[in-house]
């Protein structure tokens, strides 16, 4: 099989049958038609959006106004040659190179209080995946208090490289689960007073699990399954 | 009142933001549901606590 399709790929039709065999029953259709917003794309957002991708959610809408800096590439999506490239046009043409059977739409804009709505109405989940402290709470209360339909599935809690098993996802808020420890404080949009040396760092698989964590809890609920 | 689950005697009417503050949290970090309704961040300080209220605050950690 590999020789058939060796630098070409399959055929979209193709593509599209495999991913559905798949999966049980319907559940393809159920993602093919789903529409997720992924808010900031450094560790988290990167990540979610490739497992989105490659599952085969239909549409992905990715927004974040940063470009891929060389202290990035130890923990998010990227690569070397993505450095000064937007987050978004390095990011949507990888999901091209993934699944091209994904609709991409991007914005290069930060998230900001009076645009969330404007921003995210229309999507059925919302991944937060934003890194300052402050920033993340406005996304998730303004969404939440002016989406009414949205679910959006945040994060908190997932530097270092301490244990795997205390990253977690809950059901915090009727329309809002949240993933990770709790705890750590990472990123450059740290607030909290505690140094980066207590937390241990920025590391790629502790951000990939709770990455994971946000991508499946969007699996299950664009599935509808609301249970954490 | 009941906050994340637990009662919380509530000695006098009090504003959102300066209940936050007096259960140690910083109303910048966290995200707020009374009655089931996410309360905005802009009317923290607006909305007035009583003791029928049923409050779940979520806090946030940076890192993404």
């Amino acid at each position: 099989m590999g020789v058939e399709y060796e630098g070409v790929g399959p055929a979209h039709g193709e593509l599209e049958a495999v991913l559905a065999a798949r999966y049980g029953a319907g559940v393809y259709d159920k993602l093919k038609a789903a529409r997720v917003a992924v808010a900031g794309l450094g560790g988290l957002g990167s990540h979610i959006a490739v497992a989105l991708a490659r599952v085969g959610v239909g549409f992905l809408f990715l927004v974040d106004f940063d470009v891929v800096e060389p202290s990035n590439l130890n923990r998010q999506s990227y690569f070397v040659g993505d450095v000064g490239r937007l987050k978004t046009e390095a990011l949507r043409e990888q999901i091209e190179a993934i699944n091209p059977l994904v609709e991409v739409a991007v914005r290069a804009v930060r998230v900001e209080e009076h645009n969330i709505v404007e921003l995210f109405g229309g999507c059925d989940v919302l991944c937060e995946a934003l890194d300052d402290q402050e920033a993340k709470a406005g996304l998730v209360s303004t969404a939440l208090a002016g989406l009414p339909g949205l679910k959006v599935v945040a994060a908190s809690g997932m530097a270092g490289y301490g244990s795997a098993n205390s990253i977690r996802t809950q059901r915090r808020l009727k329309n809002l689960y949240v993933c990770g420890d709790g705890e750590g404080c990472g990123g450059s949009g740290m607030k909290d007073t505690k140094s980066v040396g207590e937390y241990m760092g920025f590391m790629a698989p502790r951000v990939q699990i709770c990455a994971g964590h946000q991508a499946n809890m969007t699996l299950r609920l664009l599935a509808g399954l609301e249970e954490a | 009142m009941k906050v994340n689950g637990a009662e919380v005697i509530l000695r006098e009417v009090v504003r959102l933001d300066m209940f936050l503050v007096e259960q140690g949290y910083n109303p910048a970090y966290v995200a707020v549901e009374m009655n089931g309704e996410v309360v905005l961040k802009s009317a923290y300080d607006q909305t007035i606590l009583s003791d029928s209220d049923v409050i779940e605050v979520v806090r946030f950690v940076g890192g993404g």
